[in-house]
């Protein structure tokens, strides 16, 4: 795992709640920093992907493990 | 290249009809999109200052899976929706029962509620665009809705979604 600078706990969230809340905390962020996101939501991993496209910050990894997904963001 | 505008035409009043049009919007904008919803007919009811009086019908709605949100996990998985007669769903207080259902589905399932989803819409600057001939029709007054409405007819609507390049719209 890599560093990051805020962790946002997203677990039992539904969408969109997930990605309302990672927008929001990526707004607290400089650029070049990283956010780690955790979520119990499957569609999630898919969303993450798209999120980052449109919004054209980085994501610099997505994984699962034991149920939960993680994601680490980079901001633009 | 991306959509950088969202607009959609709002017409449902009831509690899963509600749904869509908040959850599309908040994305859209968190997204970076301008975002608007223009509330028409029963859509307008979202705007209302009290939203607990919405409802969910089973009646029309032969879809809908009625799962209890509660007890064993052998019984959640029952859909009693084609075991119930539809003449039962038409029986006095079927709407609070299958209300009260969803609120409670809704709950276990960590989605927000629709007042939840309305004020992050309205955080993410959403504009909320009523019509005003609806408002009349049905005899609302202004001081129905809450705060932030704009009252405006549908050449404004057209006026948001003018740009089919960079806008899409929705109808819900």
């Amino acid at each position: 795992m890599a560093d990051f600078d805020l962790e946002l706990d997203a677990s039992g969230l539904n969408c969109p709640l997930p990605i309302l809340r990672a927008k929001k905390s990526l707004a607290k962020l400089e650029g070049g920093q990283v956010l780690h996101i955790i979520a119990t939501d499957p569609g999630s991993v898919k969303d993450f992907e798209a999120f980052a496209k449109q919004t054209g910050n980085t994501l610099m990894e997505s994984k699962e493990d034991g149920g939960k997904f993680y994601f680490l963001i980079k901001k633009s | 290249m991306p959509c950088e505008k969202f607009t959609v035409i709002a017409t449902k009043g009831t509690l899963d009809w509600g749904y869509p049009p908040f959850i599309l919007a908040s994305t859209a904008a968190a997204l970076g999109k301008d975002v608007s919803i223009f509330f028409t007919f029963y859509g307008l009811t979202m705007l209302k200052k009290d939203l607990s009086g919405l409802k969910v019908t089973p009646t029309g709605n032969p879809d809908m899976p009625m799962k209890m949100p509660f007890g064993p996990k052998w019984l959640r998985g029952i859909d009693f929706a084609p075991l119930v007669p539809n003449l039962l769903w038409n029986l006095p207080g079927m709407d609070n029962f299958s209300t009260t259902m969803m609120k409670k589905t809704v709950k276990n399932n960590g989605v927000a509620t629709l007042e939840e989803l309305r004020e992050l819409c309205q955080e993410a600057e959403v504009k909320f665009l009523a019509c005003q001939m609806t408002v009349e029709l049905f005899g609302f007054e202004h001081s129905d809705f809450i705060d932030g409405v704009e009252y405006v007819g549908a050449a404004t609507y057209f006026e948001e979604s003018n740009d089919t390049e960079t806008t899409q719209s929705i109808f819900i």
